[in-house]
Order: C-alpha cells, then sequence, then structure tokens
C-alpha cells in the first residue's frame, strides 16, 4: 500500500511523525520532572514528618474492638452475654524468643498444644504490636502460678476481656448458637481490617446467622509510641461502633418447657405465633452447653459430643427429617376438597386395606378391621388411612404435590437461621431426575397418608399448620423480633404474606375434624386430659422407622428401641382464632396421641395462660 | 577480507560488539535494559528480605525475557507487520476464552490453564494491540480519516474491555494507551486529542458505574487513604512513610525499615519503589529515573530513525506504553495516582510481565537492526 502513496505525502508523514516524537518526549519529561518535584515533596519537605513516622515502632495504629451485641428472649432474658474474664496474652513484638516463651509458658501451665497452634494462627494475622490471647478464661490458680513468674516473661501478661457467656446453657444452644476462635478458613472469609483484633466469630445459629450485627464495627487509635513502644499520645481516635443487641421472638419459659417435657425422648419441638410468624419455642433434644465452645472445647469433650449416638450437636428442629406420617392428612385431604377430588359428604368404605384396580398388592389401614363407611371428618378424626389411599388415587400427585407445596412442604421456611434443610416432597419430576424412573400410582397412595419419600423438618411442619390455622395466609416463621442500635431499633427480617386462596367451609371442615381428633370420643387424641376451656385442634402422628413387611405384625414391645416409629403431633388453639401453633416429633416415642400430644398440649396451656 | 576490514574501521571493534551487532542487539538499549535488570536483583535482595531463592527465580525470568529478546530482534519487522493481524485475533480469541473457563487467582480471570502451563493472554495482547493499530493505520493515509479513527478505536477498546472485565484494570490502562499510543504518533489531531481527554473525564461517573467494588474502593482511597488506615488505605500510608524517611540519600543498601519489619505490604512486587526509594533517597530515585527515560528517549530515537510507517507507529507506541508503565507504577507508590496492578517495568518481581516487556524491545531492537532492506 505505501508504494501507492506519493513523495509529498511520506514528506508530510515524516514531518508530522517527528513533530509527534518531539511532543511525546517534552510531556515524558514534563511527567518524569512531575514525579521529581513529588518525590521532593516526600523526600525533602516531608522528610521531617515521615522520619518520625517511620522511626522504629513510633505510630501504631490500634483496633479498637466493639462489643459484642447481646440476645434477649421476648421477656428480656439474656441469652447470651458478656462476662469479664482474664486471658493470658502475647505481645510477639516484645517476646525476645517468642518459641522458647511458649515453650516455658506451656510447661509452666500445662497449655494444650492445639491452643499454641491456635494462638500461632491468630497471631500471623495480626500485626506483631497487637496483644494475641493464648488462654482465655484462666482459673484462679492460673493467674497465681503465673504472676509469681511474670518476670521471665517479658511481653506476656493477663488482661482483662470480654468472653461470651450463655447463661441458659443448653436449653437454647440449637437457636442461639455460640461464639467460637476465629478459625483457618474463616481468616480468609472474613475482612481482616474488621476483625483486627476480633479473637471470636459465631458459628452457629442467631450468632452466626447474624454475625455482622452483632460483631459490630472495629475503630481504630493512632497512637504515638516512644521506642520501648510505651504509648505516649493519642494521635487520631475513631471509635468503634458496638454491635447491636438482638431480642428474639423466642420465650424461655416455653422454650424450657418444651425441652424439658420431650424428656426422655430424642426429638424437637417448635412452636410459631400464628398471627406474626415469631417462633415463640424451638427446641432440639438432646442439646449441648455452648459455653465450653467459647474458650476452645477440648478435643476429647468434643469428640464425645460428636460420637453420641444420641447427636446431641444435631438441630433436629431445623435440620432433622422425618416422614411427615398421619400429620399431613389434613392437608391432604384439604387439596382433595379444594380440587374437587371429594366432597365434604362424601363417603368410602374402609374394609381394612385397599388394592389398586389389577394390583395384587394390599395397602393397609393401621385397623385391621376396617373404619366401616367414612367421610373426611371420620377420616380425619379416626387418621384412616384407606380414604386417604382413595383420596390420593383420585387427586393424583400432580395437584398432591402442588398444593402441598404451596403450605411450604419441600421448600425451605426461610428463617434467620444458617443450614435449614428443605426436606422433600416427592412428584413425578423429583423421581425422574433423582432416579430416572416413572411414577407409579403405588406411591401416590403412600404419599397421601404422609410415608414413603415424604420428608419435612420439625420446623416446616409447624409452618405449615401455623399456615392451615392462620386459613391459608403463609405464616414465615422468624427467631429476630427487634433490632436495637445504640440510636434506633428496628423490625427483624421481613416477612413476606402470600395468601393460599382457600373456600372457607373447606377450611372450617379440616379445623372441626382436627378439633374433633382432640375432643371427640373418637379422635386419635381424646385420652389427651382436656383441662382448658377453649378448642384445640391437633393430629396425631406415626412415622415408621422400620418397614413392615406385608402380613407382618408390628409388635412395639418386641422391636429394639430404635427402630421404634416415631410420634408425631401438630396443633394449634383456640381453634376459632388461633394464637399459637406446634409441632412435636418424639423420636422413637410410639404414638403421638399418647407421648406427643400432651406436649403440645402442655406447651399452648402455658401460652395462653400467660398471654391472657 | 575486505569486508571484515570495513567493519573493523566502521564499527565497534570489540568482539562483544560484533556478537551483539550479529544478534541485531541494540547496544545502548542493551546497556539500559541491563543496567535496570542489575539494579532489579540489589533491590529485590533488600526488600525480599535477602531470599536468594527469590533471586534465583527472578533471574530466571530475566534470563527467559533476554532471550526471547534476542530470538525477537532477530526477526525482520515484515514479519510482525504480516502476523499482526492475525496474532491479535488470537490473543482476544485468547482472552475471550479466558472469561468463560480462565482459572481464577486472587478473585480475577487471568489464566488459561493449558495442561502444561498457564499462560496469561493479557500479556500478548500488551503487544499485539499496538502492532494490529499500527497495521491497521499503515495500511491507510496519514493522518488518519474519522473513519479509520473509529474502527482503530474499536480495535482498542475490545481487548482493553475484556481485560477489565476478567477484571484487571492496571492491565488494561496499559493495553489502552499502547493502542492510544500509535494514534498520537499517526498524527491524531490535537483537537481530538483534548475532545477526548476532556469527555474521558465526562465519563467517569459512567465508569464508576461499571466498576467492581474493590476497585471504586481503591479509588475512595487513593482520594483520601486516612479514612481507613486499617485497610486499604494502610498501603498508601505506609508507602509514603518508607519514601519520605528515605529523604536526601537514603537509608543505604538495606536500610529499609519499612519493608524489613513487614510494615509495607508487596514490597518486592507493585510497591518495590518504595523501598528503593527509602534506601536511595531522592538521588537514586532521580537516578532510577533518569535511567528509564535514558531508555525511553533511546526508543523515540529509534521510532524516528524507523524504515516504514509500520515500523514508526509501532516503536512509539512501544516507547510510550513504556512509559506509562513507570508513571502509573511511581505515581500509585507515591500516592498521586490510585493503585492499579502494574509493576515498575524491569524492576518488580516476579510476573510473566518482564517476558512480553523485554520482547517489546526485542521488536524495537528488530526494527533498528533491519534497516538495510528498504522496501521503500
Amino acid at each position: 500500500m505505501s508504494s501507492f502513496h506519493s513523495i509529498k505525502d511520506t514528506q508530510l508523514e515524516n514531518h508530522f511523525f517527528v513533530n509527534r516524537i518531539i511532543a511525546a518526549f517534552v510531556a515524558i519529561v514534563l511527567l518524569t520532572t512531575g514525579l521529581i518535584v513529588r518525590l521532593i515533596h516526600l523526600q525533602v519537605a516531608g522528610h521531617e514528618h515521615y522520619a518520625t513516622l517511620a522511626k522504629d515502632n513510633s505510630i501504631k495504629i490500634y483496633p479498637i474492638v466493639p462489643t459484642r451485641g447481646m440476645i434477649y428472649d421476648r421477656h428480656g432474658n439474656i441469652l447470651a452475654e458478656n462476662t469479664q474474664s482474664y486471658s493470658l496474652e502475647i505481645i510477639p513484638e516484645k517476646s525476645k524468643d517468642l518459641d522458647d516463651t511458649l515453650l516455658r509458658l506451656q510447661k509452666l501451665l500445662n497449655i494444650s498444644d492445639e491452643k499454641i497452634d491456635l494462638f500461632q494462627k491468630q497471631r500471623k494475622r495480626q500485626k506483631r504490636f497487637a496483644s494475641t490471647p493464648l488462654l482465655l478464661s484462666m482459673s484462679d490458680d492460673e493467674i497465681a502460678t503465673f504472676a509469681v513468674n511474670r518476670p521471665f516473661f517479658p511481653g506476656v501478661d493477663i488482661r482483662q476481656r470480654l468472653v461470651r457467656h450463655y447463661p441458659y446453657g443448653e436449653l437454647a444452644a440449637h437457636v442461639v448458637g455460640y461464639v467460637g476462635r476465629i478459625n483457618e478458613a474463616e481468616i480468609k472469609t472474613l475482612s481482616s481490617a474488621e476483625y483486627q483484633g476480633s479473637t471470636h466469630v459465631g458459628k452457629l445459629g442467631i450468632e452466626s446467622a447474624y454475625e455482622t450485627e452483632l460483631h459490630g464495627k472495629t475503630g481504630y487509635a493512632e497512637i504515638e509510641t516512644n521506642v520501648q513502644a510505651r504509648p505516649l499520645n493519642t494521635l487520631n481516635e475513631t471509635d468503634a461502633i458496638q454491635g447491636v443487641n438482638l431480642y428474639l421472638t423466642l420465650d424461655m419459659d416455653l422454650q424450657k418447657t418444651a425441652y424439658d417435657s420431650l424428656a426422655p425422648f430424642n426429638g424437637a419441638v417448635v412452636a410459631i405465633e400464628v398471627k406474626t410468624g415469631g417462633v415463640l419455642a424451638f427446641a432440639s433434644r438432646p442439646s449441648f452447653d455452648p459455653n465450653p465452645f467459647v474458650a476452645g472445647i477440648a478435643n476429647d469433650a468434643y469428640q464425645a459430643l460428636q460420637s453420641s449416638e444420641a447427636q446431641p450437636l444435631f438441630n433436629r428442629a431445623l435440620r432433622g427429617l422425618y416422614p411427615p406420617g398421619s400429620t399431613l392428612k389434613p392437608f391432604v385431604a384439604l387439596a382433595g376438597l379444594e380440587h374437587n377430588a371429594v366432597t365434604a359428604s362424601q363417603r368410602f368404605l374402609c374394609p381394612g386395606y385397599y388394592q389398586l384396580p389389577n394390583v395384587n398388592h394390599k395397602y393397609r389401614c393401621w385397623k385391621k378391621t376396617g373404619h366401616d363407611w367414612v367421610n373426611v371428618n371420620k377420616a380425619i378424626t379416626e387418621s384412616c388411612d384407606v380414604y386417604f389411599y382413595r383420596l390420593a388415587s383420585a387427586l393424583g400427585i400432580d395437584d398432591m404435590h402442588d398444593f402441598l407445596q404451596k403450605f411450604g412442604f419441600g421448600e425451605k421456611t426461610g428463617i434467620d437461621l444458617v443450614g435449614e434443610k428443605s426436606g422433600l416432597l416427592p412428584s413425578r419430576e423429583w423421581k425422574f431426575e433423582q432416579k430416572k424412573q416413572s411414577w407409579y400410582p403405588g406411591e401416590t397412595l403412600i404419599t397421601g397418608i404422609g410415608q414413603g419419600s415424604n420428608q419435612v423438618t420439625p420446623l416446616q411442619l409447624a409452618r405449615a399448620t401455623a399456615t392451615l390455622a392462620n386459613r391459608g395466609n403463609v405464616v414465615t416463621p422468624f427467631l429476630v423480633d427487634k433490632i436495637v442500635t445504640s440510636t434506633d431499633t428496628h423490625a427483624g427480617p421481613e416477612t413476606h404474606n402470600e395468601i393460599i386462596a382457600l373456600k372457607k367451609s373447606n377450611v372450617e371442615a379440616i379445623v372441626s375434624a382436627m378439633v374433633d381428633v382432640v375432643h371427640s370420643e373418637r379422635g386419635t387424641a381424646h385420652d389427651l386430659k382436656k383441662d382448658f376451656n377453649y378448642l384445640m385442634a391437633g393430629k396425631t402422628g406415626t412415622a415408621q422407622v422400620l418397614g413392615i413387611k406385608q402380613n407382618a405384625k408390628y409388635d412395639e414391645n418386641a422391636i429394639e428401641f430404635k427402630y421404634r416409629d416415631h410420634a408425631l403431633f401438630i396443633a394449634f388453639a383456640p381453634a376459632d382464632d388461633p394464637k399459637i401453633a406446634v409441632a412435636v416429633i418424639a423420636e422413637n416415642g410410639g404414638h403421638g396421641g399418647s407421648v406427643a400430644a400432651p406436649i403440645a398440649a402442655k406447651i399452648i396451656k402455658q401460652y395462653l395462660k400467660d398471654t391472657q | 577480507m575486505k569486508t571484515e576490514t570495513y567493519h573493523h574501521q566502521f564499527e565497534t571493534p570489540s568482539i562483544i560488539g560484533t556478537i551483539l551487532r550479529k544478534l541485531h542487539i541494540d547496544i545502548p538499549l542493551f546497556i539500559g535494559l541491563s543496567l535496570a535488570a542489575s539494579l532489579s536483583f540489589i533491590i529485590l535482595y533488600s526488600a525480599g528480605s535477602q531470599d536468594i531463592g527469590l533471586l534465583t527465580r527472578q533471574g530466571a525470568r530475566i534470563g527467559l525475557a533476554f532471550a526471547f529478546m534476542t530470538v525477537l530482534a532477530h526477526i525482520d519487522p515484515a514479519q510482525f507487520k504480516r502476523y499482526s493481524a492475525l496474532l491479535f485475533g488470537i490473543g482476544i480469541v485468547l482472552l475471550a476464552a479466558v472469561l468463560v473457563m480462565g482459572q481464577t487467582a486472587l478473585g480475577a480471570q487471568r489464566w488459561l490453564n493449558l495442561g502444561f502451563f498457564r499462560f496469561q493472554p493479557s500479556e500478548m495482547i500488551k503487544i499485539t494491540t499496538p502492532m494490529m493499530i499500527a497495521w491497521y493505520l499503515s495500511e491507510h493515509p496519514l493522518p488518519p480519516r474519522p473513519k479509520h479513527l473509529l474502527i482503530a478505536s474499536i480495535l482498542i477498546l475490545v481487548p482493553t474491555l475484556l481485560i477489565a472485565k476478567q477484571p484487571d484494570l492496571g492491565t488494561a490502562i496499559l493495553v489502552a494507551s499502547s493502542g492510544a499510543g500509535v494514534l498520537f504518533f499517526a498524527g491524531l489531531s490535537w483537537w481530538y486529542i483534548i475532545g477526548i481527554l476532556t469527555s474521558l473525564t465526562a465519563l467517569t461517573p459512567i465508569l464508576w458505574h461499571f466498576m467492581h467494588d474493590y476497585q471504586r474502593a481503591r479509588v475512595l482511597t487513593f482520594l483520601n487513604p486516612e479514612a481507613d488506615p486499617l485497610g486499604r488505605g494502610y498501603h498508601i500510608i505506609q508507602s509514603k512513610i518508607a519514601i519520605g524517611s528515605g529523604g536526601l540519600y537514603g537509608k543505604g543498601w538495606l536500610g529499609s525499615t519499612q519493608s524489613e519489619l513487614d510494615f509495607l505490604p508487596e514490597s518486592s512486587t507493585d510497591f518495590i519503589f518504595a523501598v528503593f526509594a527509602e534506601e536511595f533517597g531522592l538521588f537514586g530515585c532521580s537516578g532510577l529515573l533518569a535511567l528509564y527515560l535514558l531508555i525511553i528517549t533511546r526508543c523515540l530515537y529509534i521510532a524516528s530513525q524507523a524504515r516504514d510507517t509500520y515500523c514508526r507507529l509501532l516503536a512509539g507506541s512501544l516507547a510510550f506504553t513504556f512509559f506509562v508503565y513507570v508513571f502509573v507504577n511511581i505515581g500509585m507508590v507515591i500516592g498521586v495516582l490510585p493503585v492499579v496492578g502494574v509493576p515498575l517495568p524491569l524492576i518488580s518481581y516476579g510476573g510473566t510481565s518482564i517476558v512480553t516487556l523485554l520482547s517489546g524491545f526485542g521488536i524495537l531492537m528488530s526494527i533498528h537492526t533491519h534497516k538495510k532492506f528498504l522496501h521503500r
């Protein structure tokens, strides 16, 4: 191409180009001069100022650690607080030979290797002049032993620190959670500026879910020091913003009742305020004492908790997956009525079993002799399986799945805790995705009585019950009621208010059947002592742990305890104007009516008495 | 025999000179680069806490980089011109590939894992972008017409945005300036230049909108480092302390307390100039800047002597980009520019960037030593 250019063009280009080279050169020289002027500004004019700053340890920026926010229940009872304790701390910069110091301290105070390890990890992420704790919550003996030997340990000192304490111990451990020493994985995710000087971070429960709010914002002080690193004066200070105080919806009296009355069974109880979704009780039994975790739990104690067959560290209310059993029936019945698969007065004959056309298999009713003719009220009151086989078969899995999903089955409730399980609501799509198999009609029947692949968490069950009690206004459970900062108070998490469109007569038919479960002679929970003057709606449930073969007999006494059925009960009261909804699961409790129902009744009674 | 005598009479009589000439090495440039590389070892020894392993690794990189330079110096510029568009195209494809399946290092996608080694396409594009623009503009009459300017601008913007998206703001700036350099040397009207600079200033709020949070934070920190002294402002505060405390003469080699006591982060990579300034003072800094200026001047001279339009534009742009490198790094370390990840050229530890850098000088040497076969 260039060969097409005329001579003149080339000359013009040459001219231009040389001009540009000169312009570029001038600009570069000017900008370089600019850099040098700035360097003169820093190195000549500012030299004295910066030299003072750079002089060994002249100015240090110390973090001001905010105080972690408190956690209260709805009545102001303290669930998590900060107590004074003495800790042994080392300033690495001031200690001459850190390894030797640690070795001697370990011998003197009998410190475990794990704690030395933790200390080393924390030291590495902090500035060399920051005080790093080695031992938290020192005993009087330890303080005395160290005090005598203090002169031999330059850079090591006893300091007061605030340590997290949980007055209720195991009672609310699964809700409140606990804080623990910041570990290696957390160092990578936490902001190093925000956590300069912080030693603990929320690990579980509310402590973890509201970590940012509870922690507050770290402040800092620029402190001028002399060569011995003794502080001379503070040049500049920005206060820390303290962590917020949280008021939970939890009622600790109710929580205690729930936790205690579950004994001797393992299991979970969730109670929800129907109108708001506030969680009143959230118990998972057995539980654990969160306090040892704060200072760093000893390895063998932790191993014991971990390997315990009762799994005390496992949050059953939030993460436990159970078949809902017959507690699903009111919802399935409502689905049948809403989708016109049955009418409220329609009756089916229960001969004690049900057979699909052209299939040999007998789907049994729990009552071998059958229930005779059954309508929807009797089906719920007496928990007739055959009625629900027929209803499910008429309804079909797709409508059943879609309807139950609206009540939150198979989905996380969205509670303000981390690690919630979503349970499992079987559907055609789910089965195809998971097992690459098509759906069998028999599975619809099993799903209709809450067995089969169905899995719910106690929280989900309580939420669905509250939504039913609320006549279809969906309830979103939450734990934090109020967030209180130094300047203002605002509400906890936002809840969404969806409404499931339901026909009033259908809901009332189901509710009155659930009232009959408790109050009618025929009801599966009629043995309950009715020492209250309101109507309580409920439903019993029994979830199989062990599959029973066709024609085999389930004999409670002959079966090992851990294979016994789970006892379930859902309830709300008063039936016409519900205030509280409860779900109870007692593992291996056997019968919902005799084991789980009294627990729910006790909680409801206490709550309604308190609120009147 | 006759030619031999001729050589002896008019060219450097030393054997080394003859070898370098045979290798198409430009001696003044070679001396300047070698000086800078030697300085790199001296200052790295101090900044890297006397870690010999660090020096060995840097030595290997510099050796490789010089080898690259020599190879490229040997190739006739006509070859660069011929493959400009192809290489640029490959670079763009690789950049796009990085965005789709690149490996994330430090939160940014920059690497392409080719199985046997990891490759950073943004390094290659630093050279191929000016090659492409120089080729494109040299195919049309200069100064460029608006249509050609528009196309050239798009050709610059595509790699720049792809890299900015990784996100690697430092490299994006370098690529953009290498392209802009070509436009400048091609005779872009001063009115355009003023217009572009003004509209860039006006576009800042929009740019702000597209920035990543960390990039915004850097700009805010630059404007007011004292606002966050524990976090992001820490860098700049400590760097200024290091430089300022160096004074006129510096604290002497190995005398840096700021990096020695771990106050200064990244002291052997992006912030190495602070260590240099602390140890060698204003005089040392001026000396280093003078060395850079000499290298740049030689490059500009090479550009002015280049044999055709393509070579001129490419050489001018490479010289200009080298200066942008120096200016952006030192500017950020002394607190007059926001922190973007640009190393101090030839001195900072690590990075494939030194290989790219010396490849650029290889091309410059090729341009300067292949003038005998004029096409014009």
